[in-house]
């Protein structure tokens, strides 16, 4: 015994240890109910006594080995149960059940009852006489204002740089300490339909107020995972000036409707299919990624993509239903992370 | 039929495009009603207040300057009136012995007759309140008296039958501790039974209680919630507190005899343009900008116990006070009723009821759904092995 216990004390090699653990737990077995199982594992409850597990071992290395042997225990078991699974379905051919759909955050998702029906007519009826209306009836074509948080660095202006290029018909404006409230009358008296701000905070920006002019809605939003260009790897050279596509994803629930509707009213009607440049805006777990690619297709079914312009991550923390005034404003919607964070299988957007 | 069923709603609720819906608790149904068949931005309704004869009758106020007269008893509105005058929508809505009084934005409170046949005729009284008014609110013990304030606008008692002076001036408060004036925005005012005390709150976070009976006219009593302007406020049924809730959506108890905070409601996300308590059960309704009615229970347990997705964004909403919140006596039509509430084939209350009557997911099964499940954790070498 003290042989064994040296071998598995003082050997390295997980074999060895592994023979005399089984050894060891051979002689247990022996001496315990006299079952003589020549397997290579012992059953457990067989060499153990009934309620032990193996945490209560103190050894640390006795417990890490018998871990490590139960893991690989699971894994081979796991492996023969896939294989097995595998040879029935292969056998019964068509006849074989469909393959289980794995459950994901995305499919759990609690049902909402704020997703818009494309049926239904008092939501259609809100929408089209909404702040946005006069972009989607074709009366107004977005001009839009960037500009930052006073005193920017560099990554934030040359965010700005960029967006400008991606966006067509932005001018970007230095804010030279200027209030918002003052600026925002100066926009609406220069026809400007959108102002954008980015927010920032200990050199990079962190956040984005996007407010539409006349008197629509200001939303504002967290920012995050920000790249410029000279980041981005692989990409392709910068954007031209044709205006592009815009994609706007899973946007579902009335509130995503007005966030998607936002965004759509940035750029013009009407994109330069030449250019084939497209704008993404898609919304996942209530968090909206924005990319700008460059397409081309290589064939009917196959598409190339090089990504160009920046990227940056949105998270929607307030929709305010007039232009930005954050004190007196009324809100539409805000979010709240202890009442409306609870449940990690609900999204708002 | 939706529309004789219209009398039992217990929550009446005016929308942006115009629509009311009435919403039935008990049968979670939401129906909508408009004037003209199609929601129209331009009647968005800004005032709502029962009519005369207890509550068969409800006085939508539009933007567009109407007043139209709608029947719970039958569900459908029975005639409008032309309330012209002064720029603005209405602040305030309320009638009394047979006679209508409307305030709007700029100030103008006039009295009309209640006759909806005629199309417009001239008005009864004309007061010029003071621009800027916000809410215009009945004393429901003493019809006569109405209390209007507003931005700028200090709080001002009048007596529609007495003279054109205002029966109680409110003075604003002393200047604050950098010797600066204290601006006014009077967002709701509400009169307290048994005396002549009013509450308003204010867009500067403030709850201010005067007393037109005491000898001064600044506030007796100030308590500050929050840092968002308050938008709506209701007493509670005792009446010794009032709810009050603002642009971010929360909503908060506060004791007017201490001037304290009792508690706070939790579920609204967007600002609260509606609310009312109900004058005996605790239940309190409120409604805003992010399109939900909600029913809560005020105490013992405080928490939501109704939550109504109505699709557009909600302005006001009138709270049935009867008491027979459960119990619906049986119609005489019960049995023709069923089938027809079946099989929709009618096609006029179809047209009325645009994409409305819908059944809503019952509270108890929602709240299981939210709770996350954990799974035990298979412990290696156990038994269960």
């Amino acid at each position: 015994m003290a042989k064994a216990g040296d071998k598995s004390g003082g050997s390295g090699k997980k074999g060895l240890k592994r023979k005399a653990a089984t050894e060891e737990a051979q002689e247990a077995a022996v001496g315990e109910d006299g079952t003589t199982e020549s397997g290579v594992q012992p059953p457990t409850t067989a060499a153990f006594p009934p309620g032990f597990s193996i945490s209560e071992i103190k050894n640390k290395q006795r417990r890490h080995l018998m871990f490590t042997r139960w893991k690989q225990q699971q894994r081979k078991e796991k492996l023969a149960a896939k294989k097995k699974l595998k040879k029935e379905r292969e056998a019964l051919g068509d006849k074989a059940p469909p393959k289980p759909v794995p459950k994901t955050i995305d499919n759990q998702r609690v049902y909402d009852e704020t997703i818009v029906d494309p049926n239904d007519e008092e939501v259609a009826y809100d929408e089209a006489t909404d702040e946005f209306a006069s972009y989607f009836n074709r009366q107004t074509s977005p001009k839009i204002l960037i500009t930052t948080s006073d005193r920017p660095h560099g990554r934030t202006v040359r965010l700005c740089e960029q967006l400008s290029t991606v966006i067509p018909n932005s001018h970007v404006y230095y804010r030279r300490g200027l209030a918002l409230k003052k600026i925002i009358p100066q926009c609406i008296s220069r026809d400007f339909t959108d102002l954008i701000v980015i927010n920032e905070d200990r050199k990079i920006p962190n956040g984005l107020i996007l407010s539409h002019l006349p008197n629509g809605p200001t939303a504002h939003f967290k920012m995050s995972s920000v790249r410029l260009r000279k980041e981005i790897k692989r990409r392709g050279k910068d954007p031209t000036e044709h205006i592009p596509e815009i994609i706007l994803n899973n946007f579902t629930t009335r509130l995503g409707h007005s966030i998607g509707r936002m965004f759509a009213s940035l750029f013009p009607h009407n994109p330069q299919f030449i250019g084939r440049q497209v704008a993404t805006f898609h919304n996942q777990r209530d968090y909206i990624f924005f990319r700008f690619h460059r397409y081309i297709f290589k064939s009917e079914k196959k598409v190339g993509i090089q990504e160009l312009g920046p990227r940056f991550t949105l998270k929607l923390r307030s929709l305010q239903k007039g232009t930005f005034d954050s004190k007196y404003g009324e809100y539409e919607w805000v979010h709240k992370p202890r009442e409306m964070d609870t449940s990690r299988r609900k999204f708002h957007l | 039929m939706a529309a004789a069923a219209a009398r039992w709603n217990h929550v009446w609720v005016g929308t942006d495009t115009g629509i009311l819906k009435g919403v039935n608790l008990q049968r979670k149904q939401a129906a909508n009603f408009t004037a003209s068949g199609q929601p129209r931005r331009e009647e968005a309704v800004s005032a709502l207040c029962w009519g005369a004869g207890g509550e068969t009758q409800i006085l939508v106020g539009c933007a567009d300057g109407t007043v139209k007269h709608f029947s719970t008893e039958e569900g459908r509105f029975q005639g409008q009136r032309q309330c012209p005058g002064g720029e603005g929508t209405f602040r305030g809505l309320a009638q009394v012995d047979g006679t209508l009084i409307t305030c709007v934005d700029s100030g103008i409170l006039r009295v009309w007759h209640d006759k909806d046949k005629e199309a417009s005729s001239d008005p009864l009284l004309e007061l010029r309140v003071g621009p800027g008014v916000c809410r215009m609110r009945q004393d429901p013990a003493r019809p006569h008296i109405v209390a209007t304030g507003g931005k700028e606008n200090a709080l001002k008692v009048w007596d529609l039958q007495g003279s054109e002076e205002p029966l109680f001036r409110a003075k604003n408060v002393r200047n604050d501790w950098l010797d600066l004036r204290v601006p006014i925005w009077d967002q709701d005012i509400q009169f307290l039974p048994e005396s002549q005390k009013l509450v308003t709150c204010t867009g500067y976070h403030q709850v201010r209680v005067y007393d037109p009976a005491s000898p001064q006219r600044r506030p007796v009593l100030e308590a500050t919630y929050g840092e968002y302007p308050l938008t709506a406020m209701t007493l509670t049924p005792e009446g010794n507190s009032v709810i009050v809730g603002n642009t971010h959506g929360q909503l908060a108890e506060i004791d007017l005899r201490q001037g304290r905070l009792l508690g706070c409601l939790k579920g609204l996300a967007g600002s609260v343009r509606g609310l009312q308590c109900h004058p005996s059960k605790p239940l309190l309704a409120s409604c805003g900008l992010d399109r939900v009615l909600r029913i809560h229970r005020i105490r013992n347990p405080r928490g939501l116990e109704h939550k109504v997705y109505l699709k557009s964004q909600l302005n006001c909403l009138l709270l049935s006070g009867r008491d027979n919140w459960e119990d619906e006596p049986q119609e005489p039509q019960e049995p023709t009723k069923v089938p027809s509430e079946d099989t929709e084939t009618d096609e006029l209350w179809a047209s009325l009821e645009a994409a409305a009557k819908r059944k809503l997911p019952n509270w108890e099964q929602t709240q299981g759904a939210l709770q996350a499940r954990r799974k035990k954790k298979k412990r290696p070498g156990s038994p269960s092995s």
